[in-house]
């Protein structure tokens, strides 16, 4: 039995952060903020030359063959450097396009891989949660195949990428069909999300041509790539979390051991003190929680599926938890603008409520544990 | 990271199993009222540590020369884990095999050891520890039992307290004050007392849950022979460390499955209860709190194992112990609280469950002092951890 990463897996983390510290600086990620345009294509196409993108699908389907454990490595490397891409977006959609793969999705999954296409999936309606089986957005059938219309909300980066895996309802059952953001009928609005560096949009479908190509999945198959793709989405924003909260962690030690007040660094203040051995708890015990679930994903463990929702459970309150005492042992230069801090209390805060919060992934656990 | 077991972890757990499956007694059932029922129980316990003995599980964790099988830290959870899942009786000679015995292995004299390790193995020797004072509790070197030299004896007096097993105990790692004008890490040592000495008094001390779990003891002119000096003369304050490091650190399993069976037993009971015509397990709020009673459980099994193989790897108990203490100790006071409420006022009734949640609640008050407050957990995980000065 081994917890530790293996030492593949420790180079791998290496090579992240040495890539991503000398490539995204928070100085560029700042200038993206403040940009229209928040995909930074430069970087997005130097992960993807790395292979890091889609690296935990198989190699005929563009990927590195590698695992979730993986995966969760590079994403947490992601969030510590608070990278403004859409990888957890991309992520999501090839790894539900991946579980029904056909010869078409084959070729968009290598695009994908290569940095030259980008997706995101549509999941909830306007007024539904993030359970599949709560979608209620209607496909009408035409003489040349379907027709989407709809309202899909909190749709990660969808102006940013090329295709969008839309969850809709194919008479009763449930469907996912593959929508280019620049298909006649689809606007995308962003919505003012806390955090800036990356968005989240309302898409609205007004009769979008849907040709039978596009249809990707249906019925049940289409529910388990949906879940299990969520499942892995959410491992890595659990990873991303986890990333942040080890720069506020980090940093927050580092201002703790050089900030002096009443003539002492206030590191050597009990009440300081505690506030970063919490910090250091909450972190390691998300660190544990949140690779436990790759890995028990990935080898498809009788309690995968409670794992994930353990792990973004605890992740959510330990993240939040994290960057707010971040915030009071800095004091008043960590309430700032220019300190960076909020940049990772921000991705921490939506991060927090993406594929469910606290609340929602305990009632999740709960229909596990209670017959 | 692979958390599968090996095949030696396998071939270990399933030899284990078959032992236990052969050998469990029956669960004691006699409720421990009277001092004959008490005795007998004391009796049924050291029967069990004797078959451990005999059938080559006790100390399992030591090395092999000194009987145990020398297994790794990962194989010690497995064992804890299966004892646990077993319905073995609780083993009496926890503080002996856990933490006495690998201190006189580390520290302890080729006399000492002949003497002392085997009697421990087979539950013929009980050990208790001597360590807090009164007045010396988190600060623990400032105690003030004093040991002067008389010839070959050590002549003891002063007074200990919070002593687990100090009324069934025969002998006690006690920590005296042997040089009073030194330091106070300087001047300690490490003596090994048998209980049945001149002047050995012990009284139970109750707690708030009415159980009398600890004991105060009282040392009065106990003359202890210089050849039961643990350690070196002067030097106890780091043998008491070895001692406690290993308390902190071997305890996650068997905790994990201690507290497992509580928290399924109270979504087994909130499964059984109505209010307003309506299962409770119906109602949103206590599914809240059972789920979130659930993952907390289940993050500290996730940390324990992580600092399981971390100490595999480093084959040394470190700082990280006190991240552990802290998480379950106040873990276990969350879901002791979540208990009551998911039951409701009848749930803290001595008469419910034959007063299992009101003890929890209670005991696990306990649980954030004993063993190093969250308090000094928060200082050494700054200090030794995170690298912070030394604070006050």
């Amino acid at each position: 039995m081994e917890f530790d990463l293996s030492k593949p897996q420790r180079l791998l983390r290496e090579a992240a952060r040495a890539t991503l510290s000398q490539n995204c600086p928070l100085t560029r990620v700042r200038e993206r903020m403040a940009s229209q345009d928040i995909h930074d294509k430069f970087l997005w196409q130097l992960i993807a030359d790395q292979g890091w993108v889609g690296l935990h699908l198989d190699e005929n389907m563009g990927g590195l063959g590698l695992g979730l454990v993986e995966l969760a490595v590079v994403t947490e490397e992601m969030g510590r450097a608070c990278l403004p891409c859409p990888f957890l977006a991309t992520t999501w959609a090839a790894t539900l396009l991946a579980q029904v793969a056909n010869s078409d999705s084959v070729s968009t999954l290598s695009s994908m891989a290569e940095g030259s296409h980008t997706a995101s999936v549509a999941l909830m309606d306007q007024d539904s949660d993030w359970d599949v089986e709560h979608v209620q957005t209607q496909l009408n059938p035409t003489s040349a195949g379907w027709q989407l219309s709809g309202h899909k909300t909190m749709v990660l980066d969808a102006a940013e990428v090329d295709t969008l895996l839309c969850v809709v309802r194919k008479e009763n059952e449930i469907a996912v069909v593959s929508v280019s953001t620049r298909a006649s009928g689809v606007k995308c609005t962003p919505t003012r999300v806390l955090d800036a560096t990356r968005k989240l949009y309302d898409v609205r479908f007004e009769g979008v041509a849907i040709a039978q190509k596009d249809m990707i999945a249906v019925g049940d198959q289409a529910i388990l790539a949906i879940e299990y793709s969520t499942r892995v989405a959410t491992i890595a924003a659990c990873a991303e979390m986890l990333g942040a909260m080890q720069w506020i962690r980090e940093t927050t030690l580092d201002y703790a051991k050089t900030r002096k007040q009443f003539d002492r660094t206030i590191g050597s203040y009990q009440a300081v003190q505690h506030q970063c051995a919490d910090m250091l708890l909450m972190t390691e015990s998300a660190r544990a929680a949140a690779y436990y679930a790759a890995w028990a994903l990935s080898v498809n463990a009788p309690d995968s599926n409670k794992s994930v929702a353990i792990a973004k459970a605890y992740c959510s309150d330990a993240g939040r938890e994290v960057a707010h005492r971040g915030v009071q042992v800095h004091g008043g230069i960590g309430f700032t603008w220019e300190h960076d801090l909020h940049l990772f209390l921000k991705r921490i805060k939506v991060c927090e409520f993406l594929f469910g919060d606290a609340s929602w992934q305990r009632e999740q656990i709960a229909k596990l544990i209670l017959m | 990271m692979d958390l599968t077991l090996n095949a030696e972890e396998l071939h270990f757990r399933d030899t284990l199993r078959g032992w236990l499956l052969a050998n469990v007694p029956p669960p004691w059932t006699v409720p421990l009222k009277s001092e004959e029922s008490k005795r007998a129980h004391l009796e049924y316990l050291r029967a069990w540590q004797r078959m451990m003995f005999d059938g080559g599980w006790a100390g399992v964790s030591w090395p092999k020369e000194h009987g145990g099988r020398g297994i790794t830290i990962i194989q010690q959870s497995i064992f804890q884990e299966e004892l646990a899942l077993a319905g073995a009786p609780q083993q009496l000679g926890v503080i002996g095999e856990g933490l006495v015995g690998p201190t006189i292995i580390a520290v302890g004299t080729e006399a000492q050891k002949q003497q002392f390790l085997k009697p421990l193995l087979k539950g013929e020797h009980i050990w208790c520890q001597g360590f807090s004072e009164p007045n010396a509790g988190s600060d623990l070197a400032a105690l003030n039992t004093r040991a002067v030299l008389d010839g070959d004896h050590y002549v003891v007096n002063g007074q200990k307290i919070w002593t687990s097993f100090g009324h069934v105990a025969n002998w006690c790692l006690l920590v005296v004050r042997t040089d009073a004008s030194a330091a106070k890490h300087k001047g300690l040592t490490c003596l090994l007392v048998d209980m049945a000495s001149q002047g050995v008094a012990v009284r139970p001390l109750k707690m708030m849950t009415g159980d009398s779990e600890f004991n105060e003891m009282f040392f009065t002119d106990v003359r202890v022979p210089v050849a039961n000096v643990l350690g070196k003369v002067n030097e106890g304050w780091g043998v008491a460390l070895t001692a406690l490091g290993n308390e902190r650190a071997n305890l996650g399993t068997g905790l994990y499955m201690m507290f497992k069976r509580d928290c399924d037993a109270l979504i087994a009971k909130a499964a059984t209860i109505q209010r307003n015509g309506k299962p409770i397990t119906d109602d949103p709020l206590v599914r809240q709190k059972l789920a979130q009673a659930h993952l907390d459980l289940e993050v500290f099994r996730l940390n324990s194992l992580r600092t399981l193989s971390g100490m595999n790897n480093t084959h040394a108990p470190g700082p990280e112990g006190s991240i552990l203490k802290l998480y379950w100790s106040e873990m276990n006071q969350r879901n002791a609280q979540i208990a009551l409420e998911v039951l409701g006022l009848s749930g803290q009734s001595w008469d419910f469950d034959e007063g299992r949640w009101a003890f929890n609640y209670l005991r696990s008050r306990g649980n954030t002092i004993e063993a190093g407050t969250s308090e000094i957990q928060r200082n050494i995980i700054a200090q030794r951890v995170l690298g912070l000065p030394r604070s006050y």
